[in-house]
Parts: structure tokens; sequence; C-alpha cells
């Protein structure tokens, strides 16, 4: 009963598939949309670093720490637009998001 | 064995929280749910021997990232029932596509293996003499600076983005102009007025 590569990278394609999932789930609610992004870029992260430790090559969580930061900064931007948007228009059902709409 | 067992025990709730994270009603359940799966993913990284990614995961994301997401829950007055509509329509064809991309990425995980000429010139230092947050140190400040430096600059550009976007003025509320009261001279605030005896002032 050991635990190999493919076991971790198992739980990361499930992880990323509930990320895809939520998506289409909860098409309506923009928070819920960034929290599936949220899930997929863990699923990334969690390959990146078993990668990294099943070939003993550290370069794969130094990439991590970076998907981290675009991350972070992507949640924060994308956290602020919900607001302002929410601001002038009183909603974030993103069906009604259509106000570029030439 | 204790290793696997807290594999699964990790795996477990690490996938049960991000189901829940998508399939709860209310938001705020959700990001508590989110900041689970992260601290179970963080049990799998100190699994997989990557101690500093496990606690910056723990200290940036769940104290700093999944807190945003709270906030901004709570600070958004929207009824989540109603932008639930259509949560059952979507359900088939999520349902599908789920199951199609699951499948596939279980075929590429399934059929994986490592070309054994594969040699890796990676600039890892020997980790049994060193701790990981050591050596992530040392190929992270060297041979990745740039990479790191890049990182900071878009931390920075997100700042910048963030309070641009978030920053108004409310129109009616007067604001202190700091120049206008430097710019004032003696002239301008004071007068004097002679008057004459018995007359008063007009």
């Amino acid at each position: 009963m050991t635990v190999g590569l493919s076991h971790y990278l198992t739980v990361a394609a499930i992880l990323f598939t509930i990320g895809i999932f939520g998506i289409f789930l909860n098409r309506k609610n923009v928070i819920v949309i960034l929290m599936s992004i949220e899930l997929m870029m863990l699923a990334v992260n969690l390959n990146l670093v078993a990668f990294s430790s099943f070939h003993n090559d550290l370069v794969g969580q130094v990439f991590a720490l970076i998907v981290l930061t675009v991350a972070a900064a992507e949640a924060a931007i994308g956290l602020a637009i919900v607001v302002v948007y929410f601001r002038n228009r009183g909603t974030i059902d993103v069906a009604e998001i259509d106000s570029l709409k030439g | 064995m204790l290793s696997a067992l807290f594999f699964y025990l990790f795996a477990i709730m690490c996938v049960g929280a991000a189901f829940m994270v998508i399939a709860t009603k209310n938001p705020v359940h959700a990001v508590l749910f989110l900041i689970l799966a992260f601290f179970n993913a963080a049990g799998l990284f100190v699994l997989l021997g990557a101690e500093f990614l496990a606690m910056i995961l723990i200290v940036v994301y769940v104290g700093a990232v999944l807190v945003l997401f709270l906030f901004v829950v709570m600070m958004l007055d929207v009824d989540f029932a109603e932008l639930r509509a259509g949560f059952l329509k979507y359900l088939p064809v999520g349902a599908l596509v789920g199951l199609l991309l699951l499948v596939e990425l279980i075929f590429v995980v399934g059929a994986w293996v490592t070309a054994p000429m594969l040699v890796s010139d990676a600039p890892t230092p020997n980790m049994s003499t060193v701790n990981n947050t050591q050596a992530l140190g040392e190929i992270l400040y060297t041979r990745y600076v740039y990479l790191f430096e890049s990182a900071a600059l878009i931390l920075l550009v997100a700042m910048i983005g963030t309070i641009v976007l978030t920053l108004h003025h409310k129109r009616d509320v007067r604001r202190q102009s700091i120049a206008a009261q430097v710019g004032r001279t003696r002239d301008a605030a004071v007068e004097v007025v002679e008057v004459e005896t018995g007359k008063g002032l007009k």
C-alpha cells in the first residue's frame, strides 16, 4: 500500500474536475466561479509539487510558488472587479453582465 | 504505512471539501469549505516534503486570499438563493463534461511513464543535508531570481490595480484640498476695516 506519483496526480485530476464542474453548476454566481478557479489552481500546484517531489527536482516547487503568486493577484483583482460591478449595477449575476454588448 | 493512511485521509477530506464548495447553498459555507480543502492540500504538501509551500499555502492562501473572499461575500448584499436558479438545469451537461474530463485525466495519469534517460540537471541541493526551505531559498534567490522579481512585480501591479479599481470619491462629500489651504495668503483671509466713530459697521 505504497503511495506513488499517480495517487497524487489522481487527486489533482479529481480536484481540477470539481473546479470545472463548479463553473458549470454555478454559472450565475461570480464568487463561486472564482472559488472554482482557485480549486483548479490548487490542483495544478498539487501536480507541480508531486512531480517535483518524486523526480527530486526542486524547480517544480519554485514554479508552484510563482503560480501561488499569480493566483493571489488574480483573486485580488477579480474580487475588486466584482465589488466595483456590484457598486455600479447592484447585482453579480453573470448573465446580466452584458453592458459591453455591441 | 502511516504516511499512506495520512495520504488517504488528506486526499478524501480535500476532495470532499472541494465538492462541498461547489455544492453548498450558502457562499459563506463555500468559503469555509474551501479553507478546509486548502488545509488538507497543505497536509498533502507536507507528505510530499514541500514544507515551505505547505506553510505558504496556509499563511498566504488561507490567511489572506480566502479571508478576502469571506470579506467580499459578507460585504455584498446579494440574494444568493436567486443566483442558484438554474442549478439543476446545468447539472447534466456539467456532469457530462466533468466526467469526460476526469476519465481523460485518469487515462493520462494511468499511462504515465517517466523517460528513463531523463537526467535531472536541476540545481537541487542534496535534500538529506539541507531542509526544504533552505534548499528552496538557495535556488530561488540565485538561479531563479528574475522569476522571483517578476512575481513581486505582478503583486505590485495587482495591488495598484485593485486600489485604482475600488477607490472612488463620493460627489456630495467635500474633501480637504491641501493645495488651497497652503496657498492661502493673509490678504485673502483677513480684511482690516476702519470704522468711523458712531457709525458702526454696515
